[in-house]
């Protein structure tokens, strides 16, 4: 029965002993461990937080840097495009222009050529006229110096005429 | 690293401890006298004015006693005994030194006993070791966010284990308040159980007086924290016909009871028992006084003190558990 019987001297300083156990551990251990402990496991989680942040931020940046290397090579694209089809462009102008200043030059001397042409058709047919005249002047000229002669072309001039009667 | 180092050796060193039991109990009872082995371990389970490291090494320890004849009375425990430590039959101011016992010689005489005893100076030594051991802990977090070091790698865990896997599933939302509590409570009893199994230690842990303190603040903390939902499940159970409240009641009222007093009763038996399958065994070589015997015993209370250290841990873990649990219980919001 001794074994169950409290002490009392024991439990006094049990109780005594206990309680400024508890008063200092509390003040001066448990406290700075607890609260440090909270604060440390605040740390790593925030720390966890932010490395996720800047993991999602990181990738964020890897797609804006795809979309952009996208973009830039959409607008090379559509540059190198552009200027072939400017230089296209350029080079058919080039080309119709050419040959429309060809036609006209073409054109032009074709006009050139026929006004001379018909110029030089007039000089001869007036030079030819002329010509003529004169031929036939110095003929007429010739054959009506004498009368038998004369009188022979009016004879035959009026049979002509009646011939043709 | 460290700690796993640090561990190894903390075991190595329990075990030389361990198998050193062998040699403070050869010395105690070397003289050839009968050997009475419910008197021996009697003699270590239970309280005492003197701490007996060994036969003959005696430590006195001071005896303090409230008369109402001589007021306040303080002397060492030495002077009961005659030079080869028996009681001295006229004893000293009046009391004198009975089986482990103070009786005053004066039957009439009333007088309260505080005296420092073998467990009162364990307690003592348990407590300046907690403090010296936590306020080093303590120390090393002043460093803001660094890893934990050393002694404070080795309890780190422990106090996380006690905060995350006792306290805060049992007690719930605002187990703060109490944390402080459940962890000087739940060292105490390791510190105490742990060094209980030291060669020549005094059974702190299993003493009624001291399971009782501890149960005793369990209960006040309980009680005195209960809430209106908690006082009501007691006094008129709610949910239930009115002749079965009334049966109920008091087997409620046992209920507030019981469960200090189940605290208080495991942890006493639980150490107490083990330190007495641990004397027995050891016991066991001075009855059959042979090498055989005393071989197997040796292995057989080496693997004992192993499960003792378990028991140490589990019994630490057990009270903290049921305390946050009855405290939770009173503290719970109504469902």
């Amino acid at each position: 029965m001794e074994l169950l019987t409290p002490g009392t001297g024991l439990l006094f300083w049990q109780i005594i002993i206990f309680l400024i156990l508890l008063f200092i551990l509390s003040k001066y251990a448990w406290k700075p461990i607890t609260d440090s402990l909270k604060e440390r496991e605040k740390f790593i989680e925030d720390s966890l937080e932010s490395a996720k942040k800047a993991e999602e931020e990181l990738v964020n940046i890897q797609n804006k840097n795809e979309e952009l290397i996208a973009e830039a090579r959409k607008e090379r694209e559509m540059i190198l495009s552009d200027a072939k089809k400017l230089s296209n462009s350029m080079k058919d102008e080039a080309k119709e222009n050419a040959k429309e200043m060809a036609d006209k030059i073409i054109s032009d001397a074709k006009k050139v050529i026929e006004s001379e042409k018909d110029k030089a058709m007039n000089d001869v047919k007036n030079t030819l006229a002329e010509l003529s005249i004169d031929i036939a002047e110095k003929i007429i000229k010739k054959e009506l110096s004498k009368d038998s002669s004369q009188k022979k072309y009016v004879d035959d001039l009026i049979k002509e005429i009646n011939n043709s009667k | 690293m460290v700690s796993t180092k640090f561990f190894k050796k903390f075991l190595l060193t329990l075990l030389i401890c361990f198998s050193t039991n062998f040699l403070v109990l050869s010395a105690d009872k070397a003289e050839g006298e009968d050997f009475n082995m419910g008197e021996m371990i009697m003699h270590h389970v239970l309280d005492d004015y003197q701490y007996e490291i060994m036969h003959g090494l005696v430590i006195p320890l001071p005896v303090i006693l409230y008369t109402e004849k001589n007021g306040l009375l303080i002397f060492s425990s030495s002077n009961l005994f005659d030079d080869d430590h028996v009681p001295l039959e006229e004893g000293y101011n009046g009391f004198k030194y009975y089986h482990g016992k103070l009786k005053s010689i004066d039957q009439d005489a009333s007088y309260v006993d505080l005296s420092i005893t073998k467990n009162v100076a364990f307690l003592i030594l348990t407590a300046t070791l907690m403090i010296l051991v936590f306020l080093s802990v303590a120390k090393g977090y002043s460093k803001k966010n660094s890893a934990p070091k050393g002694i404070q790698a080795l309890f780190e865990p422990v106090i996380i284990f006690v905060r995350d896997d006792i306290v805060k599933p049992n007690i719930g939302e605002n187990y703060e308040k109490y944390l402080p509590y459940m962890l000087t409570l739940f060292f105490f009893i390791f510190f105490g159980n742990v060094l209980g199994l030291m060669p020549g230690a005094a059974n702190l842990t299993g003493n009624i007086a001291v399971t009782l303190s501890l149960a005793l603040f369990t209960f006040l903390i309980t009680n005195f924290s209960g809430n209106k939902h908690y006082w009501k499940h007691i006094f008129w159970t709610p949910g239930i016909p009115i002749i079965m409240r009334v049966i109920i009641l008091p087997i409620e009222l046992i209920g507030v009871f019981s469960k200090p007093i189940s605290l208080m009763i495991r942890l006493f038996a639980a150490i107490t028992a083990g330190h007495i399958v641990l004397l027995s065994f050891i016991g066991l070589i001075f009855i059959f006084q042979s090498y055989f015997v005393g071989v197997m015993s040796a292995l057989f209370v080496v693997g004992l003190n192993l499960v003792e250290l378990m028991v140490a841990g589990i019994q630490a873990y057990v009270f903290t558990m049921f305390s946050s649990v009855y405290i939770g219980l009173a503290t719970e919001d109504g469902h």
